[in-house]
């Protein structure tokens, strides 16, 4: 009983506004596995940062042991300034939302949204209050005494979305909670998502593998790869100045041109990058711009994607290349370029990044 | 048996016709004949026959010189049962100890359930699943008299709580309890472990994270789901320890249940036997009506 006072008097003090995590070289192993290698990450107060990264990569591991449910192999977690390592979860002034929702099937839409208030011993017309503000803040105060598997998956994911800060934690964790959405649904739900984390104006950490939506939704992005972190920052510094081969690879399609070739087409004896949409297609020998490089090739491949055309070039030397155009000609005419024919690939020398060797 | 979360319960909407590739449609009355004589024919004919020929005796009478049965209609034999307070006393004895058969059941069962399903290592789980189920491959016989050898005046638990000066509870009512919730443990165990096995983790942990410790989570969230699982089982242990008498008769010493009174009176007069044997069917009766009223049994 002593602890279970303690326990949330520690919760009340920790809960105020939002507060930052610090991941000081934690590793997580399961058995021999390791799936989280000496990480390090600091998340900021109030940010939406997401985790992104393959299946496997240890992301969710991540989320889990910063939530409290998984134990940490090694290292610290910090929360604001609390060291919560080996605090329980049930301690920690975090809260999840579950990649299947994890609304218990046996209580109400409110009862479920109430658990957390219930179980900390609020009064019942506060929880109905509670309740019914965070119901409305969802859009659906309509749907308190339905069962859970009444509702539909967006329903479920804003409620699930309430139940978890109802609470007022100071970091919401969300795990690929739009996974099992629709596309067209999954798009509402991010708009909805980031206003919501404006409104209340506490940390978010988004785990995903979709990178369109780490993209969209994010002020940073980490981008984990087999257990660790392979680069961190903003939507832009990862899309367009990749760390990684990794990097570049996993966030969109991207031209990753090996140093031999990349000698002889900038003179930069590294490996780089250069996004499609960024490559510019031309006739053969067109002049290019001072600050442009170019090389010939032949249009090996074309895809039509709807709002843009990939042409895949392979110069003489063997290298393909990937050019994305914008369709903005005339629907029914016929695309610039076809299969088999010469063109000049060409792109601003600034607009390609250096990949440092790994 | 099939125990299922309450969530995962949905009615299949009614079809205005039945599908024309129903069984029923394709074999005809002659092939539902077939389907069901035999089980018909076990069911009304030896099952359904026999308890009523058992009902209908208890309205009969017993010659009290020569001990013959002597159809006829009285009340006389149920009249003796309310009256008589042995028969009175010991059909509440009984109904206590199927009662606590069951409860000790349940305490059981949940926690080694949630141990099974949710924390034990592959490997012991299915240690575990043998040694719960194990009293089942053994004969009824000879489980009473493992609990008789065990709980004996030289016995082996006397031998082994001696140097702590405990002595053990020897053959009586405490004993007949722990050898029904042996015998019948199995059939409370298995339903509630299927039933926590089948809860997702994600509950557990959203349960946790939302601030819940492990008493909370059972009390909240587990037992509420695997309640029909419970009952269940209790049918089992409840009706099961109703009926015994063997337990009472070789470790219950002076212990006497519903079924020693009848087991003793089914040559002496059939008929109080008869009228003494519908007690259990309506402590049963009573039982499943009050399940009814939770709605639990909607849900098995």
């Amino acid at each position: 009983m002593g602890a279970t006072r303690s326990g949330s008097a520690k919760r009340e003090q920790q809960a105020t506004a939002s507060a930052g995590v610090s991941l000081q070289g934690v590793s997580k192993a399961f058995g021999q596995f390791v799936a989280v290698d000496s990480l390090d990450l600091e998340v900021q107060p109030g940010e939406f940062l997401s985790m992104l990264g393959p299946s496997g990569s240890g992301k969710t591991t991540v989320l889990r042991m910063i939530a409290g449910f998984e134990d940490v192999t090694r290292g610290r977690i910090l929360l604001g300034d609390a060291d919560v390592t080996s605090t329980p979860p049930f301690d920690r002034a975090v809260n999840t939302v579950f990649q299947d929702y994890a609304l218990f099937p046996h209580l109400t839409i409110a009862e479920n949204v109430a658990y957390g208030l219930r179980v900390r011993g609020v009064n019942r017309s506060d929880r109905a209050a509670a309740v019914a503000r965070s119901l409305e803040r969802v859009r659906l105060g309509n749907v308190a005494d339905r069962l859970p598997h009444q509702l539909s998956g967006g329903q479920r994911q804003r409620i699930a979305l309430a139940r978890a800060l109802i609470l007022e934690p100071k970091v919401l964790l969300l795990d690929e909670p739009l996974g099992a959405l629709d596309k067209q649904l999954r798009e509402e739900m991010q708009v909805e998502l980031k206003q919501i984390q404006r409104e209340v104006g506490i940390t978010f950490i988004f785990v995903t593998h979709d990178q369109e939506e780490a993209l969209t939704l994010s002020d940073r992005i980490a981008v984990f790869n087999k257990g660790h972190v392979e680069q961190v920052g903003t939507a832009t510094e990862v899309y367009e100045y990749p760390q990684t081969a990794f990097v570049a690879g996993f966030l969109g399609v991207s031209n990753l041109i090996p140093a031999d070739h990349a000698r002889e087409i900038t003179g930069v004896n590294a490996l780089i990058s250069i996004r499609p949409e960024r490559v510019r297609l031309s006739a053969p020998g067109t002049p290019i711009g001072q600050d442009d490089v170019a090389v010939d090739g032949v249009v090996f491949e074309t895809v039509y994607t709807g709002p843009s055309t990939r042409y895949i070039v392979e110069t003489e030397r063997g290298l393909r290349l990937i050019a994305e155009r914008h369709n903005d000609h005339h629907p029914a005419s016929a695309t610039a370029f076809g299969r088999g024919d010469r063109v000049r690939v060409s792109w601003t020398k600034d607009h390609a990044s250096v990949v440092p060797a790994a | 048996m099939v125990t299922s979360l309450p969530a995962q319960v949905r009615r299949p909407p009614k079809a205005a016709k039945p599908p024309k590739s129903s069984p029923a449609r394709r074999t005809g009355p002659l092939g539902l004949v077939g389907l069901l004589a035999l089980p018909m024919t076990w069911l009304v004919g030896v099952y359904i026959f026999s308890l009523v020929m058992l009902l209908v005796t208890a309205f009969w009478t017993t010659d009290p010189f020569t001990s013959k049965v002597k159809p006829g209609f009285t009340f006389r034999n149920f009249e003796q049962i309310f009256q008589n307070s042995a028969y009175l006393s010991t059909s509440l004895r009984t109904l206590g100890i199927a009662l606590l058969v069951t409860a000790l059941s349940i305490l059981f069962a949940v926690p080694l359930g949630i141990f099974m399903a949710k924390i034990a290592a592959p490997w012991l789980r299915a240690v575990l699943a043998v040694a719960v189920t194990l009293p089942l491959w053994a004969g009824y016989l000879v489980k009473i008299l493992a609990m008789r050898v065990t709980f004996t005046e030289g016995g082996f638990f006397n031998w082994l709580m001696a140097p702590l000066g405990v002595s053990g509870p020897g053959f009586s009512i405490t004993t007949v309890v722990l050898t029904l919730t042996y015998l019948w443990f199995p059939y409370m165990a298995i339903p509630v472990y299927t039933a926590i096995r089948q809860i997702p983790v994600n509950l557990f942990d959203a349960s946790a994270d939302m601030g819940a410790r492990s008493w909370r989570t059972i009390r909240t969230v587990v037992l509420p789901l695997i309640r029909p699982a419970i009952i269940a089982g209790s049918i089992f242990t409840f009706s099961l320890s109703l009926g015994d008498y063997l337990a009472a008769r070789f470790v219950g010493g002076t212990t006497q249940m519903i079924g020693s009174v009848i087991a003793s009176n089914i040559n002496l007069n059939p008929p109080i036997a008869a009228a003494f044997s519908v007690v259990p069917i309506v402590f049963v009766v009573v039982y499943l009506v009050g399940v009814r009223r939770t709605g639990a049994l909607d849900r098995m």
